[in-house]
């Protein structure tokens, strides 16, 4: 199967470089590679939310293993996302205790209102919609995840205002 | 039966913070702690007879004394709050709004085991709670209750809180320890036991969060007080994470061994059935432990009133019973469709199988496939058997739990509603164009089936 090469523009700050240095030191000398899914998620959350091949093999060398020991660690975790994604991702729990709870509902009525399959992201790149397994929300269902944080208790009228939140500029999404 | 250890202070405005936490007497189990021989505390939590709250209910104080002293390797303690099991949320729960309950049992724990080195591992959707908790942390450094030389005592300490990535696996330990060092989740063949060969080869002991959070609770009162808890072997509280159809879903601590009714019908805790619509069926401890039937839940096949214990929730083994398990307590009312839960429940798992032994990899991708021509009006009456086929070869034949975990619920379904998979393959043209999980109730329709149409 032919791999895409999507591209990214890397850049890695002062700032993102002293907390990747600060999670290293929370593991013995020698033993940094367990830093790694940490410093992914910093990373990525640097970087529009996606990881691209180049950006993986960066994070290999300041941890100084092979670019091999970061994809498969990837590309086996689900939170990493290996192409671009919208900017605003909806994550839909669609496991039982969400589902029983009209979270499918839910998640077609975000995909209609925002004209994108799940998986897909909207035309502006704004938007995409996806449906994950349980996120530990079950009393609170049905729910979605929106970057660092989840939105509990959904109805229609909440995904309406959410998005438009979003549509404005109001969300943050990382807690920093 | 309204006693509380490990909520008792939840509703006390800002204690989430340090000098609120600390002003309410947080922190005193460290104190004495530090002044006890570490395996005094060790035999304290044998005692209390307090059972590990992640799934498998083994003893606590046990699976402390296991651990390696000998060799003179690091030793590390890690917490496993990795919490993925559909239907559990209770240590969300505990890590959000009472965070320094879980330092201190993390500080009291490694200083009964010698280690000096201790990891909280956190699954990575819980993003804000891995923020608190790194808050958190800093505060108890700044305390001086981490760190180098802790009270003067001569004991060291640090602790950091790791994020993992997306996987329910890595809540399996040993899968646990592998992305704790920074690889793929793939379970470890045992023996060696972690207690031996655990994170970089070091002797590690992985406890669930609510069990660390029991124990400065312990140390202060003691493992006798803390056995006089609860029920026979089930001692101390239990924290459920409640969810489905019931008026009021949520956490709830309880002392073990409430009936099943109390804890469904009182106002206190789940508040009965939403719209009062008949309860269907009950998954007592997260998705993977058989569903109860109705008629098995109230009461055990003896006809004894079940229990909120480890015992009485398993009475009658699988044929008749259920488990524990993690404490998540997902109620179905008659709307909901069981072959499309089971499906659901096998989607979860044929995605979440890490890949490694062949009979979990295939099967639980097999046992989605069937499920879904089922639920979709496409099954065959030979369909049954096969699931079940399928599910029985799973069991027992995989590295780690999650081959297991896969195939009980399937198995359960099987059970006790083999004639709703009968009505979905006998009856298609019913069953195609639903709107997901709504439909009629099973109750309503069943009578179709005694009618032999074939």
């Amino acid at each position: 199967m032919e791999k895409t090469n999507y591209k990214q523009d890397i850049n890695f700050t002062p700032e993102l470089m002293a907390r990747i240095n600060e999670l290293i030191s929370h593991y013995p000398e020698g033993k940094q590679k367990s830093a790694l899914l940490p410093v992914l998620h910093e990373v990525q959350d640097a970087h529009d939310n996606w990881l691209s091949l180049e950006l993986q093999t960066k994070v290999a060398e300041i941890l100084n293993i092979k670019p091999i020991e970061v994809f498969e660690v990837t590309t086996f975790y689900t939170m990493f996302n290996q192409k671009p994604i919208g900017k605003y991702m909806l994550e839909f729990c669609v496991t039982s205790c969400c589902a029983i709870n009209k979270a499918e509902n839910m998640m077609e009525y975000a995909c209609e209102k925002l004209n994108v399959k799940p998986g897909q992201v909207t035309s502006d790149g704004m938007f995409s919609v996806v449906g994950v397994q349980c996120l530990g929300a079950c009393g609170y269902a049905p729910m979605l995840q929106l970057g660092d944080f989840y939105h509990e208790h959904l109805t229609k009228e909440k995904i309406d205002s959410l998005i438009e939140d979003c549509r404005v500029g109001k969300i943050i999404l990382h807690d920093k | 039966m309204g006693r509380k250890i490990l909520l008792d202070k939840i509703n006390i405005p800002g204690i989430k913070t340090y000098e609120v936490y600390r002003r309410n007497g947080g922190y005193a189990s460290v104190e004495k702690a530090l002044k006890m021989d570490p395996d005094a505390i060790t035999e304290e939590v044998k005692t209390s007879g307090l059972r590990g709250r992640g799934g498998a209910g083994f003893p606590v104080g046990l699976k402390w004394s296991f651990i390696d002293k000998k060799s003179g390797n690091p030793r590390h303690l890690v917490c496993n709050a990795d919490e993925s099991e559909p239907g559990t949320f209770k240590d969300r729960y505990l890590m959000e709004y009472i965070p320094h309950l879980l330092i201190e049992g993390m500080i009291v724990s490694s200083f009964a085991l010698g280690a000096n080195l201790s990891y909280i591992y956190i699954r990575g959707e819980y993003m804000w709670v891995f923020k608190t908790l790194e808050r958190a942390i800093k505060e108890a450094y700044a305390a001086g209750w981490l760190g180098k030389n802790i009270k003067g005592t001569g004991y060291d300490l640090d602790l950091h809180v790791h994020c993992g990535g997306g996987a329910y696996i890595c809540g399996e330990e040993t899968a646990l320890i592998e992305s704790l060092e920074g690889k793929r989740g793939n379970p470890r063949i045992k023996p060696p036991f972690p207690a031996v060969k655990g994170l970089w080869q070091n002797p590690t002991v992985v406890n669930n969060v609510e069990s660390i959070a029991s124990v400065p609770w312990i140390v202060l009162n003691s493992g006798e007080e803390y056995s006089k808890i609860g029920l026979g072997r089930s001692t101390g509280t239990k924290l459920f994470s409640v969810s489905g159809h019931v008026k009021k879903p949520g956490v709830y601590e309880i002392e073990m061994g409430m009936t099943v009714e109390e804890f469904m019908n009182s106002d206190e805790y789940c508040g009965g059935m939403i719209d009062d619509r008949p309860l269907k069926g009950l998954i007592p401890g997260g998705s993977s432990v058989p569903i109860l039937p109705q008629h098995l839940i109230f009461k055990t096949a003896n006809g004894e009133d079940r229990l909120m214990t480890y015992e009485s929730l398993a009475d009658g083994g699988f044929a008749t019973g259920s488990s524990l398990g993690s404490g998540g307590f997902i109620v179905y009312n008659d709307t909901a469709c069981i072959v499309r839960n089971t499906w659901n429940f096998s989607r979860f798992y044929h995605h979440e199988s890490c890949g490694q032994c062949s009979p979990c990899r295939e099967g639980t991708g097999w046992m989605e496939k069937v499920l879904w021509r089922i639920e979709n009006g496409e099954g065959r009456i030979e369909d049954i058997d096969l699931l079940w086929d399928i599910q029985s070869k799973i069991e027992g034949n995989t590295i780690c739990p999650l081959g297991d975990a896969a195939a009980w619920p399937v198995a359960a379904a099987i059970r006790h509603f083999r004639d709703e998979f009968e009505y979905h393959i006998r009856f298609p043209e019913r069953i195609k164009n639903r709107d997901h999980f709504t439909n009629e109730p099973f109750e309503k329709v069943k009578h179709l089936l005694q009618k032999q149409s074939i």
